[in-house]
């Protein structure tokens, strides 16, 4: 019983509690059960440590009370009750937000992000925030300050990031889903290396207000699950405009609704175009990768899809641009944390080494880097060559997607261009560690849709992703891409590895 | 005469005012702006930089800020944007202040100014929006940042809405730079946007100062910071042309600095030196949107605005108002108000000038006021000068009457003042002769000096009425009864 609670999609927990045939309770204590069993501290070598703060009495409080409104028989939401992972960089009143720093020492946020509101007020139930890179900062977890999560496949390897913590519990059968953030493809690279479905919405569907800043204008929220229906029936919960976020896209100013992600979800491929970036495979991209991506490239054409090659031929800059723009962002957004009003405050003589020493010794070394390299890309005398030259590029990119999707109803490309990697691998080599990024950043720089969908595994058995690219505010397209695909390889979600559990009947 | 600083000098003033807007909440949340409240209650986890907050802009600011670009002839800007600035400043929530860079929202315009009877003209670069920090105060020590025990910080006024108009290096002298103060400071109270209250900090000036000789290219400015009334502006700004013509007449040079303008001793002092500009590594706000004015939109506010002090002076002066009073009443506070309010009422405009300018604004400066806060209206000077001109009052009685006005802020009317306070002109006959009998009865000798043909002595037995009637007595009535009794 317990074990299928944890196996189960989110969809069918939720039509099993609307009928009233297992309690909210029971499915919130399993999980909560399932975690303790699983998570550890991080110190373990079977630690998940997908948590860094799980908060078990009140989710049990939030299962009680749905409970008892469903007995009086109010109508409750589609997720009502399905237990969620929270990253760790949404403000949520009662709990700590570390944003995976030390830099926030003690700081319990005095309001709620929208995400928390939106999932509070569809009654999910929110466990516990979950680790991430510091400032979501980095592609395997590992830059967290408290330590790296593990990825169920395989414990000696990373579960991506930085959404690492939110894909390792959805893995672990901990949650039956997640919320992550996207700058760069820190919710699809982790749903890859962890054999899940993550989706990063056009920007501006998800309000941002609430979510601890990383780069601005690309940062982006979005779901993480076993499922294509799981992600986008959380993602549904997770879209609408918010006054409180300038940048929240207004249906009734931009003249278009948000699209709605289960209507045409199990329509398939028929009929619909579909371009293989030519500039997102090849080299640098594993043998493995490139062999599943072929293969479900040939099932796309089965199942009736036209395929094209599409070039977005200022893709390949994309990284050099990401990696200009996010930083420079980041430079700024990271500026207030100085030990005056909130975090971590060391102590010195004048307010000026205070900030000094409060920064210098609350960010870890890749935010301490690219806090630099964002600087510097801002001085005047570099400003033009870096960053108005990246936003310069991202505009190109931009109209690459545009002008792509005048002739295909949706992209696709690896990914990831690796499975998960040992832990430890290449945290000694940034720039290693950044070309995880390669095929998820352009869709980031374009601000449009982008779902991974597991395609497979590897020799070893280690998943691989298929990601889907829309147009903007085309999500809807993603998943039902996204469906078909699921559909065909008819994988098992359930995670191998010491922690499995059996996959539902 | 406007001030000339020395033969073969010329003075070059660039003045940057900074103007605190008066809307209901802040610029990028929904706190109030009452920054005087007790220290951290109109405070929100936007204002304070909370992590995961964000900005949105306040539509009333960018209304209010428009609405003073035209006022100034500006031109807006349909599409313009907020960028960072970057600094380091424990009461800057969010080490980086939200303000416009590259595209303000208005441009080039001027004012046109009447300096010492002449007309003149100062270009305006442009107005742009930004955020105020929070306040800070620093406990022990040195009383700065730097060395202080302890420092303490308020962020009510964090966020307040901040907009900064820069003029172009147009003016050449004190006097100058304090009409174009005024004149915004004016422009502003009249579109009702901000209190533009030096004295309070709503409006704060920084003037950049360079002298050379004529026809030279620029000479090295200094910039004086936080000058927080116009008499300092004119001060500050003379003092600190003479300290710069002193030091290029000794061979020295001019270092770009930023200057603190001691108002007790007189004298600017070096405030910290640039020595190379500060980086502030501005780049678009990626939390913001640009803000949108529309031509029709500005055309609409452009026929909401009132009448402005320029054109207010020219309606005084054709009404024959005196032009010195016309821009003293354009320019104080609160006082065109009180002359329209009582020209309503039925008073002549140069009558109720010289009353406002004269006596009522002497007594209000003397009581620490201002005609905004005097609670003295339009009304009441109306009444005021009605009671004078029907003989109920005399001029000095008024006078008597504006003292109570002022020291109980206007709430009572004049006529009540007059009766309550037993002002009112005696002008009754039968009680006022019962007075002039008993003064020439008492007074024999200069009653014979009189009717030997010496009339001017009537006037010292008028005086002996008035100190009998306490200043009440209707001094033509008395004169007439005096010679009625006396000659006849």
């Amino acid at each position: 019983m317990t074990a299928d609670l944890l196996t189960a999609s989110a969809a069918d927990l939720a039509g099993r509690m609307a009928a009233r045939e297992v309690s909210a309770r029971e499915v919130v204590d399993a999980h909560l059960d399932r975690i303790a069993a699983t998570d550890g501290d991080g110190t373990g070598d079977a630690d998940v440590h997908a948590f860094l703060a799980v908060v078990a009495d009140t989710a049990r409080r939030h299962a009680d009370d749905v409970d008892q409104r469903r007995v009086t028989g109010r109508d409750l939401g589609p997720l009502a009750g399905v237990p969620l992972a929270l990253k760790d960089l949404f403000t949520m009143r009662g709990a700590p937000t570390t944003v995976g720093s030390r830099i926030l020492d003690g700081w319990v946020p005095p309001y709620d992000a929208t995400v928390t509101e939106r999932l509070r007020a569809a009654d999910v139930i929110v466990l516990g925030k979950t680790n991430m890179d510091e400032f979501a900062m980095g592609s395997s977890t590992e830059n967290s300050a408290f330590g790296p999560t593990r990825n169920p496949w395989d414990l000696g390897r990373v579960p991506g990031g930085s959404s690492g913590g939110s894909a390792a519990a959805v893995a672990a059968c901990q949650a039956p889903l997640a919320v992550g953030t996207d700058t760069g493809g820190s919710i699809r690279q982790p749903a890859a290396l962890c054999g899940l479905v993550g989706g990063k919405p056009t920007y501006g569907t998800v309000s941002r207000y609430g979510m601890v800043a990383f780069a601005s204008s690309l940062d982006q929220a979005g779901p993480l699950a076993r499922t294509v229906t799981d992600a986008a029936l959380l993602q549904s919960v997770l879209m609408g405009h918010d006054p409180r976020d300038s940048t929240s896209i207004d249906e009734a100013a931009v003249g278009q609704p948000y699209p709605d992600l289960l209507a045409t979800l199990d329509d398939g491929v028929d009929g619909l175009t579909i371009g293989v970036v030519t500039e997102l495979r090849g080299e640098g991209y594993e043998p493995a990768v490139l062999a599943a991506f072929e293969n479900s490239i040939q099932r796309f054409e089965a199942l009736g899809a036209t395929i094209v090659e599409v070039s977005l031929p200022h893709a390949s800059y994309g990284l050099p641009a990401y990696y200009l723009v996010a930083p420079s962002e980041a430079s700024s957004n990271l500026a207030r944390f100085d030990g005056v009003r909130y975090g971590l405050r060391v102590d010195a003589p004048t307010a000026e080494e205070m900030n000094a020493a409060t920064r210098g010794q609350g960010f870890g070394p890749e935010v301490r880097r690219r806090i630099m390299i964002g600087t510097h890309a801002l001085s005047s005398g570099y400003y033009d060559a870096f960053y108005a030259q990246a936003s310069k590029v991202r505009r190109l990119i931009a109209q690459d997607f545009a002008s792509a999707f005048d002739t295909v109803d949706v992209l696709v490309s690896p990914t990831s261009p690796t499975v998960a990697f040992p832990l430890g691998d290449k945290t000694a080599d940034p720039l290693a560690m950044y070309l995880n990024d390669v095929a998820t950043v352009p869709a980031s720089l374009a601000g449009v849709p982008a779902v991974s969908v597991p395609n497979g595994v590897d020799g070893a058995g280690l998943p691989i992703g298929l990601q889907v690219m829309g147009p903007l505010l085309g999500d809807d397209r993603c998943y039902r891409v996204a469906r078909a695909l699921e559909a065909d390889l008819d994988l098992d979600p359930i995670a191998r590895g010491p922690h499995a559990l059996a996959a539902p009947a | 005469m406007v001030t000339t600083v020395k033969d073969g000098w010329e003075l070059v003033v660039g003045l940057e005012v900074h103007v605190e807007l008066n809307t209901v909440t802040k610029m990028w949340c929904g706190c109030l702006t009452d920054f005087g409240d007790d220290p951290n209650t109109n405070v929100c986890p936007v204002c304070t930089g909370q992590p995961g907050s964000l900005p949105v802009v306040n539509g009333e600011a960018i209304r209010s800020a428009a609405l003073i670009g035209l006022a100034i002839n500006c031109s807006i800007h349909e599409v313009s944007r907020f960028h960072r600035k970057n600094y380091f400043y424990p009461d800057l929530v969010k080490n980086y202040q939200i303000s416009q860079y590259d595209v303000p929202i208005c441009y080039e315009g001027h004012l046109e100014l009447e300096v010492e009877g002449l007309p003149v003209r100062v270009g305006i670069e442009r107005l742009h929006m930004e955020e105020d920090t929070g306040k800070s105060t620093h406990l022990g020590g040195s009383g700065r940042l730097h060395g202080a025990d302890t420092s303490l910080i308020d962020y009510n006024r964090a966020g307040v809405p901040l907009m900064e108009v820069v003029s172009h290096p147009d003016i050449r002298d004190p006097e100058t730079a304090q009409a174009y103060v005024r004149e915004l400071q004016g422009i502003v109270e009249t579109l009702g946007v901000s209190d533009a209250r030096m004295d309070q900090g709503s409006m704060r000036v920084d003037a950049n100062v360079s002298v050379r000789h004529p026809g030279d290219e620029l000479g090295t400015r200094t910039e004086i910071k936080n000058l927080n009334s116009v008499r300092s502006v004119g001060r500050a700004i003379a003092h600190e042309a003479q300290r710069q013509i002193a030091v290029l007449e000794d061979g020295g040079t001019i270092r770009l600095e930023t200057r603190h303008w001691d108002e007790g001793r007189g004298v600017t002092e070096t405030l910290r030196v640039k020595e190379s500009v500060t980086d502030y590594r501005y780049f678009p706000d990626p939390d913001l949107v640009p803000v949108h004015c529309p031509a029709e939109w500005v055309e609409e506010l452009r026929t909401s605005l009132p009448e402005l002090p320029a054109a207010a002076r020219t309606r005084l002066e054709a009404e024959g108002v005196d032009g010195a009073q016309a821009a003293a009443l354009v320019s104080t506070s609160g006082m065109l108000a009180v002359l329209d309010g009582a020209v309503e009422a039925g008073a002549d405009a140069r009558t109720a000038a010289n009353w406002l300018v004269g006596d009522i604004a002497g007594q209000v400066a003397a009581a620490g006021t201002t005609f905004t806060d005097s609670g003295i209206t339009g009304a009441h000077l109306g009444e005021l000068l009605a009671l004078v001109d029907d003989g109920t009052l005399s001029n000095n009685l008024a006078k008597q009457v504006v003292e109570h006005l002022v020291a109980d802020r206007g709430a009572r009317m004049p006529a009540e003042v007059a009766e309550a306070e037993g002002l009112q002109q005696v002008s009754d006959t039968g009680e006022l002769q019962a007075i002039v009998d008993q003064v020439v009865a008492d007074n024999p000798d200069t009653v014979a000096t009189i009717r030997d043909g010496n009339a001017k002595a009537i006037g010292a037995l008028v005086g002996q009425v008035m100190k009998a009637t306490k200043g009440q007595a209707d001094p033509r009535a008395t004169n007439e009864l005096l010679r009625a009794s006396i000659i006849d």
